[in-house]
């Protein structure tokens, strides 16, 4: 399948679970939003969060059998980045209210003013970020 | 009841993501390196996103309540606020730092390695939001 076709669908999916979660409890798929009320999880909030979460670790757990090329062969960069890239990602999404799910994909479907501006900010900052990374550090692998 | 169908959704939020190629770091890289070799692919996942949520979102909406919850809890601030801004800047550095955002380090996490790194430090982040916002 050409990778854009498989964005296309992989995306679709992606769609369909977040009209799924509208449709049954009322709620926007924001996977910071989702995991964030898990840290630290509130008496009655947590069952469905646990439950979604344990879905999106399943499908990558069967994916590990069924489709190892779904991930990378070799890390992308060193294991400090990348625990540096976490607590921002962490941090960042809460303080924004959200991440490519909730802003990117919710809430530009509905037109939100505010995931608009999101979204460009991260964008942003993820294309400047790369740029210094790999044109000026020489990719930190 | 919603454990269950909670748990499909997820499960079917993480076969599109790994579909889409959202968890391959490398693939992210090249999507964000506008100024290198320029991987477009990622932007398909947005759009097909888009356009499927965005074909049932009235659909869903119309209806008076959700099916497992007495109301529909959709954001409606519009204010474009200091934190918003300063929170998706330092998402977006570390989107771009370690190449993944938060549902492809979830579902990539059995994978241990950096996954199971930026997944712990994700977590330890948010954490660290939740005790400076109380």
């Amino acid at each position: 399948m050409h990778p854009f076709t498989a964005a296309l669908l992989g995306g679709a999916l992606v769609g369909l679970s977040a009209s799924l979660l509208l449709l049954l409890q009322g709620r926007i798929a924001g996977i910071s939003g989702i995991l964030g009320g898990l840290v630290p999880p509130t008496a009655g909030d947590a069952d469905w969060r646990v439950a979604f979460v344990a879905g999106l670790l399943a499908a990558g757990a069967m994916a590990t059998v069924a489709a190892p090329e779904a991930f990378d062969a070799a890390p992308l960069r060193t294991v400090g980045v990348t625990a540096v890239a976490g607590l921002l990602v962490g941090y960042g999404t809460r303080l924004g209210n959200g991440c490519t799910s909730g802003h990117g994909i919710c809430g530009l479907t509905r037109l939100s003013v505010r995931s608009l501006a999101s979204v460009a900010t991260f964008m942003l900052a993820g294309g400047v970020t790369v740029f210094v990374v790999e044109h000026l550090l020489g990719g930190l692998r | 009841m919603k454990r269950v169908t909670a748990f499909f959704a997820g499960l079917l939020f993480g076969a599109g993501l790994l579909l889409g190629g959202m968890t391959q770091p490398s693939k992210v890289n090249g999507f964000l390196d506008v100024m290198g070799t320029w991987n477009p692919s990622l932007m398909f996942v947005m759009v097909g996103g888009i356009a499927t949520h965005g074909a049932l979102f009235r659909w869903v909406t119309r209806r008076p309540s959700p099916l497992l919850e007495p109301r529909f809890m959709i954001p409606t601030r519009k204010d474009i606020d200091a934190p918003l801004i300063v929170g998706a800047a330092l998402f977006g550095v570390g989107w771009g730092l370690g190449g993944f955002c938060p549902g492809p380090g979830l579902v990539s996490v059995t994978q241990g390695g950096n996954a199971l790194t930026f997944v712990g430090a994700m977590m330890l982040g948010m954490r660290l939001h939740s005790l400076r916002a109380r």
